[in-house]
């Protein structure tokens, strides 16, 4: 990350496209030229939250929008994601990179309905917990229009990053997520 | 069960609805014995507030006994409780601060995505107050869903009745938290700009923290009336010039503390496009600005400004030049309702605030809709309508 500016943000917000340029350089294997990161602050240990993380297999507790992970073996799963018009993408993602409490990397593997790579970090932040920044990359499915339709479908990665990580948060600092439904049936419906 | 629900301007319905259940660990249930109607709430009766949806119930000024419990939540079934009207944690960073209305997960993931494009970080959630502040059912309904019981609710000793500590859930504490954030130094002078319930509480709270005097701003009589026999000195803007008549009562130095409360009814969190709809109201319209005016120019050089008022979008000619000229320190935010309730609940207990003068009205649930109407149409001689779900209309007609 050496620029020319004094400039010390975070590549995913420059203005430029050097975001991505930027993430992909610290990824083994990339894949994808959209950009996705987003940072969250959780009042919990980095151990702790890394330990749950790591267990793909609990992810689609807070990831919205993953119907399914089957866990291959150590370094390989197989991931089921909702798409618009209750449609679904596949892919196999690989862990390329894995250091304990702090990190892990992966990138989908050949074949992917959607290509996509990334990493999610645990920093720990003092008093305040660990501070986490998921980065993804990943190729639109159908280009712009893909990328246009799952907008309107509220499915957009941007948006969807943002709110897995407020909910994985809720769920390590609350032991639940946040829900203003009034019964089980009016919650089940939510989540499905 | 029954409840009152939204339904569109001056549209509210007395509906029967599915009732709640626990969903999360850490939820109960409680059984409504008494629950308010805000001031905040004819703001919804208006259709002011954008994000509410037909059907939704209203209210969070409630109290009542726990019927269910979760696995996680720490109260018993039969316990009476008040339940704040900040939906918090209580295990994030802010929670840990005892800051509960900047609580990081009271609001669904989803809904927080409103409050943080326009507030630049989202709030804690609230009850029954559209959808932006997290869509929860309030309490004016038979029976709510509480998230969060084991550090919300708040338990109420056997022997206390439910009107000496219902106005815990909000106003107390607003009124509370608007005179500690003014800093009161023994021998001060402190102006309140509205005499509403937290205004009221705002004057009693700053008495108790020592201030010398205090004058109370309105134009409603009764209210100046309830304002007086806490001691308070009064003005009626509509009968004297506000700015000149502090400055004549204070020496011309000004209040040392000034605390505007108007309009601080309005939880409501207003966006800008509604903004000139809202101005173009009478009721809290053009005038909610000209209050932190006046405060910040009255205030005395080096004064603090405390504004429980709610703002929720932006306001023109602010006077920033005054403001920094003179040195000023204004504290403001929602109220940290959790923080306060121990200690208020111990005043009320020993004797050192009554509460219970400020209801005007007792009504059964059912009656709901012709209480917003009262307390709509006549905001001098209606200071708070009181619900009791489990009152019959006969015993209604009885107390009045």
């Amino acid at each position: 990350m050496n620029h020319a500016t004094l400039d010390d943000a975070p590549a995913a917000t420059a203005k430029t496209g050097r975001g991505a340029t930027d993430a992909a350089s610290r990824l083994i294997d990339a894949q994808g030229d959209q950009i996705v990161a987003r940072s969250v602050t959780i009042n919990r240990p980095a151990s702790e939250l890394y330990a749950y993380f790591r267990d793909f297999a609990k992810l689609p507790t807070f990831m919205d929008n993953v119907e399914r992970i089957d866990v291959i073996d150590t370094t390989r799963s197989h991931w089921v994601v909702k798409a618009p018009a209750g449609r679904t993408v596949e892919w196999d993602a690989r862990i390329t990179e894995e250091r304990d409490g702090e990190l892990i990397a992966w990138t989908s593997e050949d074949g992917a309905d959607v290509p996509n790579s990334g990493r999610i970090e645990f920093k720990a932040a003092g008093a305040r917990g660990t501070v986490v920044t998921a980065t993804i990359l990943y190729d639109p499915p159908g280009g712009v229009v893909g990328k246009v339709i799952a907008k309107l479908f509220q499915r957009e990665p941007a948006i969807q990053a943002r709110r897995d990580l407020r909910r994985f948060k809720q769920l390590m600092e609350t032991g639940e997520i946040a829900t203003a439904a009034r019964t089980r049936a009016a919650h089940e419906e939510e989540i499905a | 069960m029954r409840a009152l629900t939204w339904h569109g301007k001056h549209d509210v319905r007395v509906d029967t609805v599915d009732d709640p259940e626990i969903v999360n660990p850490r939820d109960c249930i409680i059984k409504v014995t008494s629950t308010a109607i805000c001031g905040s709430d004819l703001h919804l009766y208006d259709g002011y507030i954008p994000t509410m949806q037909a059907g939704d119930i209203l209210g969070h000024e409630f109290m009542g006994e726990v019927v269910e419990t979760g696995p996680k939540s720490t109260l018993k079934k039969g316990q009476r409780v008040v339940v704040p009207f900040t939906i918090a944690c209580g295990s994030c960073y802010h929670c840990g601060k005892h800051q509960y209305s900047a609580c990081d997960n009271g609001l669904p993931a989803d809904n927080q995505d409103i409050a943080q494009s326009l507030y630049g970080q989202p709030m804690s959630g609230l009850f029954g107050y559209s959808h932006m502040t997290g869509g929860y059912a309030g309490g004016q309904a038979e029976y709510v869903r509480v998230p969060f019981s084991d550090v919300g609710p708040i338990v109420i000793p056997d022997g206390i009745d439910d009107d000496k500590v219902l106005f815990l859930s909000d106003i107390l504490p607003t009124g509370w938290q608007a005179a500690e954030f003014a800093q009161i130094e023994p021998g001060d002078t402190v102006a309140v700009w509205g005499c509403g319930p937290v205004g009221l509480f705002a004057v009693q709270s700053a008495f108790l923290m020592g201030a010398e005097r205090v004058i109370a701003i309105d134009h409603f009589p009764h209210r100046l009336e309830l304002a007086k026999k806490f001691g308070a000195e009064t003005i009626n803007f509509e009968e004297s010039a506000t700015y000149e008549a502090l400055m004549e009562m204070t020496g011309g130095i000004g209040p040392d503390a000034c605390i505007d409360s108007v309009g601080l009814e309005a939880h409501g969190f207003f966006v800008d496009n509604v903004l000139d709809q809202i101005k173009k109201s009478t009721f809290l319209g053009t005038d909610r600005p000209h209050s932190i005016r006046q405060a910040i120019l009255a205030c005395r050089k080096g004064g603090r400004v405390s504004m429980p008022a709610v703002y929720g979008g932006f306001v023109d000619k602010f006077p920033l030049g005054a403001f920094m000229e003179k040195g000023l320190t204004l504290k403001t935010g929602q109220t940290h309702v959790q923080h306060y309730l121990p200690g208020l609940l111990n005043a009320i207990v020993e004797g050192k605030i009554d509460t219970t003068f400020l209801i005007s009205h007792r009504l059964p649930l059912e009656q709901a809709p012709q209480g917003y109407k009262m307390f709509h149409d006549n905001q001098n001689e209606v200071t708070k309508v009181v619900l009791k779900p489990g009152m019959t209309p006969d015993a209604a007609i009885a107390a009045e």
